[in-house]
């Protein structure tokens, strides 16, 4: 029952990120694409946790989430000090 | 709290993140300025991760995952806000102007 449930989730979020490649791809500028790749983060950083839902395995996928919502984090941080010190 | 009271709560604050989620990616989608798309996806995003992380923390109950789960919503309330703000005062100190009504998609 929470199986589907958390299956048909992570499918949702899955439709959500294809819908943000859109923006990634085809956006005027670096910025809405940095924008972009931030929102596709998050949303991968759910995605692992519902993963390790399905999975029955939290215990391991809660340590990669985590790693993934620092290094998302650390990444835009670099990418927007970087193209602000460029000029 | 019974079994059924904590799937049913975890439910509806899961489902809240998926609706967050939506609506920042449609303002993501279509909103005219650089501005006004990351006003959208960075409000949008910081609750919607909330609300999908607590639903979940929730549903995992009180242990040690639980709590890192916690740990990360924190990290994610603190962290998001912040990304946010150093790649909007990036872009205007690169001389990106905000749009006014009356001009051009850019």
């Amino acid at each position: 029952m929470m199986n589907q449930f958390f299956l048909g989730t992570g499918m949702g979020i899955s439709v959500l990120v294809l819908l943000v490649l859109y923006r990634v791809v085809f956006g005027p500028g670096v910025y809405n694409r940095i924008a972009a790749l931030s929102a596709i983060g998050t949303k991968t950083l759910i995605i692992l946790l519902i993963m390790g839902f399905v999975f029955q395995r939290v215990e391991m996928f809660v340590d990669i989430s985590m790693v993934y919502a620092l290094l998302n984090f650390i990444g835009c941080v670099a990418v927007a000090k970087y193209l602000e010190m460029e000029s | 709290m019974s079994e059924i009271g904590t799937i049913v709560l975890s439910v509806i604050f899961i489902l809240g993140g998926i609706f967050f989620f939506a609506t920042a990616t449609i303002g993501l989608l279509r909103f005219p300025d650089f501005f006004s798309r990351l006003h959208a996806t960075g409000k949008g995003d910081t609750l919607a991760v909330l609300l999908c992380l607590i639903g979940l923390a929730i549903y995992e109950g009180i242990s040690l995952t639980g709590l890192k789960i916690v740990f990360i919503a924190v990290f994610m309330a603190l962290a998001q806000p912040t990304a946010t703000h150093a790649i909007s005062r990036a872009a205007l100190r690169r001389g990106i102007q905000p749009w006014t009504k009356g001009e051009d998609k850019k």
